[in-house]
């Protein structure tokens, strides 16, 4: 895209002129908004790094059946509760290839608990490109390759397992599917249901206005958690996992919309009374086609900042909903759905790894948060 | 003042009408209603079901009227007889149940705000007298470190580290008090214990408000006045708090009506993990059994307090600056 900011393009003549044996000046005064902010986008280190290492999140959502190790279902009832694995060089004094020890299970009679030791005399070397459970690749083709994983037949779980012995790497990566993308489709929904109605808000104004402005305040007042909890507990418990799925991302929509639609509310007002705006006015440009060809394209980076700065609040939504029971339920993968084994103060205890899931979704906040930042920053090429 | 109070209290007249339909639509939502729930566990624990009963307790219940009616029924108890229906589940008035647990809810709220502000407002002047330092980085890492952890992982983190010291955290009293009369020994037990979901629920919001009052004292330090002031020989500690921070801190004023939202929120997770005795777990069960009546009033009066709060977060606003109160009088 390389919609230019109208506001800016007069400033722009006026200085290229001055500054034409300077190519560098010359280049920056002559750049588009989108490439200026590109620019600055790119000054803020940490956001860039926080953008890379989320599209390899998504990467990794995309292609899980590969990267997993194991399928996410297949249970093994003698690794019930397997604590992880850890990843081993040295094998009898000498240097190894990556490997892990594999597990057997003993129980203990005192505890009435079962323990895991270390077989170590079999050494299991982690390899690339093994064959292992079979699964089919976005539901297209039946493949039994994985990018990494131990000898056929044999178990790596480098998180640990969940009771009936799944592996719970495996389905952490199966579960960033789901959790990542309905934090997007989310925020997608109340992003159109957002530039609908604040659009129409700051559009029409006066009555219109009010009372949506005081709808939306309403809304806002309600503390979120308890009416999403309340919206969930609505779905029937007997609907097919896409369906849940979908009502999950309506209702996390449901009060998501309302800070899209004040930010763009908010800015058509601005934006309106400047002095463009008005000169188009007065050249006698339609209202509707200045809102769109001259309004729009001078908010749609604010847009890009809530937005970025809404998925993790949705992304957390999801996992406390999923977490407590009220949203997507087993067997859908998703990282709340993994915490609901780590609800019980027992169970955290004796098998600490369950939590590992929470440290995926800190992740992944933290980095949209800093993405988002960086993005703030860059929003207003114009600052300086 | 009086006026711009009048005029706001009289605004949550129509704000409160509106969430009390918002709320009763939420919970009219679930397919079905109560009896059927009920009716589904009796049949799953063998015992028949007389058609005529669940008639006759449909009838008992105005469960057969239309929904407008059903609307007028419940709310009109509510604000005529502060009667807030019967518990479908626990076969006893909605307000024995929740009484004391909203009244947990709202005292961990309230020591949460101030347990915020007591560690948020130190740290922000800190980090913006210091800024690009060492320990002004440190803080903005922890602080978004501490933004992006919900507040029930949080929780579950820390129990997890005071089990493996031997604490008992779990709760809001031992075993001894939960069902006890409130006396002082029980006061001592809950303070025990309430630091907890304190700790647990104050990590977000300091973090937030460490970052505001950062920005806002960095805007006053900029001002020509602090410039003045210092030219004039004041030293450096009372300069500091006696005008900008002062200003910097008024805006944060109010805030704490925002933060309602978010620590009631927070807190019902957070009492799940923990398993608090608050409104979290009742709420939670209440959704589970579709028992309308108490989950309509527990998401009702937190709206309620919600309200509340931010109108009197704006109160104080507009009596520590009272450009706002003039500003209410031109629009």
């Amino acid at each position: 895209m390389n919609t230019t900011n109208p506001d800016s393009s007069t400033h722009e003549r006026e200085y290229t002129k001055s500054t034409v044996d300077r190519g560098d000046e010359e280049k920056l005064f002559l750049a588009s908004q989108w490439r200026l902010m590109w620019w600055k986008f790119l000054d803020h280190k940490v956001a860039v790094c926080s953008l890379f290492l989320l599209g390899l999140f998504y990467l990794v959502a995309i292609f899980c059946e590969i990267l997993a190790p194991h399928s996410p279902s297949q249970r093994a009832r003698e690794l019930s509760f397997a604590p992880p694995q850890s990843v081993h060089w040295v094998h009898e004094g000498q240097l190894r290839r990556p490997f892990v020890y594999p597990r057997i299970q003993h129980f203990d009679r005192e505890l009435t608990l079962l323990t895991y030791s270390e077989d170590r005399a079999r050494p299991l070397p982690i390899r690339f490109f093994v064959r292992g459970d079979t699964y089919k690749f976005w539901g297209l083709f039946e493949t039994n390759l994985h990018l990494f994983g131990v000898e056929e037949g044999e178990r790596l779980y480098l998180l640990g397992a969940d009771r009936l012995g799944r592996d719970l790497f495996s389905r952490i990566l199966y579960g960033s599917r789901v959790s990542l993308s309905i934090g997007l489709v989310g925020v997608f929904l109340s992003l159109v249901l957002g530039i609908v109605i604040g659009g129409v808000s700051g559009y029409f104004g006066g009555m219109i206005d009010t009372v949506i402005q005081r709808f939306i305040e309403i809304l806002m007042s309600i503390p979120s958690i308890p009416l999403w909890m309340a919206l969930s507990a609505a779905v029937p418990p007997a609907w097919s996992q896409v369906t849940v799925y979908f009502c999950m991302t309506v209702i996390l929509a449901f009060i998501g919309w309302t800070g899209v639609a004040r930010e763009v509310r908010g800015k058509i007002l601005a934006l309106r009374e400047e002095d463009y705006a008005v000169a188009a006015r007065a050249a006698g440009v339609k209202e509707f086609r200045i809102l769109m060809r001259h309004l729009v394209p001078g908010f749609t980076s604010h847009l890009i900042v809530v937005v970025t700065l809404a998925i993790p609040g949705m992304i957390l939504a999801e996992t406390a909903l999923s977490f407590l029971q009220l949203g997507l339920r087993a067997p859908t993968i998703s990282w709340g759905v993994l915490l609901q084994d780590a609800m019980n103060l027992q169970a955290v205890n004796l098998y600490p790894w369950l939590i590992w899931p929470t440290a995926f979704v800190v992740m992944v906040v933290l980095l949209f948060n800093f993405l988002g930042d960086g993005l703030r920053d860059a929003a207003d090429p114009y600052s300086h | 003042m009086i006026e711009y109070i009048v005029r706001r209290v009289l605004l949550m007249i129509p704000t409160l009408f509106v969430i009390s339909v918002i709320v009763f639509t939420v919970i009219q939502l679930p397919p079905g209603d109560f009896l059927t729930t009920y009716a589904i566990n009796l049949e799953q624990s063998g015992e028949p079901v007389a058609m005529e009963v669940l008639e006759a307790l449909r009838v008992r219940y105005g469960l057969d009227k239309p929904m407008p009616v059903q609307y007028y029924k419940w709310i009109s108890g509510i604000v005529l007889r502060g009667d807030f229906g019967q518990s479908y589940f626990h076969w006893r008035p909605v307000s024995d149940l929740i009484w004391e647990r909203l009244g947990l809810t709202a005292t961990i709220a309230f020591i949460t705000i101030v347990f915020t502000w007591i560690i948020a407002i130190p740290i922000g002047i800190y980090s913006a007298t210091h800024q690009y330092k060492f320990s002004d980085y440190a803080f903005t890492l922890l602080g978004y470190i501490g933004l992006s952890i919900p507040a029930f992982m949080l929780a579950l983190l820390l129990m997890n580290v005071a089990t493996k010291f031997g604490l008992d955290v779990g709760g809001l009293f031992s075993d001894d008090f939960i069902d006890a009369p409130w006396s002082w020994a029980r006061g001592v037990d809950l303070l025990q214990h309430i630091w907890v979901p304190v700790i647990v629920l104050a990590v977000g919001g300091t973090a937030g408000l460490i970052r505001t009052m950062r920005a806002n004292l960095l805007d006053q330090l900029e001002m020509p006045y602090v410039e003045t002031a210092r030219a004039g020989g004041l030293s450096e500690t009372k300069l500091l708090l006696k005008y900008p921070v002062r200003v910097a801190i008024n805006p944060i004023a109010s805030t704490i009506g925002w933060m309602l939202p978010s620590l009631f929120s927070g807190s019902i997770i957070v009492a799940m993990v923990l398993s608090l005795q608050t409104t979290g777990p009742l709420l939670w069960r209440a959704l589970m059994d579709q028992d309308m009546h108490l989950a309509g009033a527990m998401i009702m009066i937190l709206s309620t307090l919600t309200v509340i709060g931010t109108l009197i977060s704006d109160i104080a606003l507009a009596w520590v600056d009272p450009r706002i109160r003039f500003e209410s009088h031109t629009t």
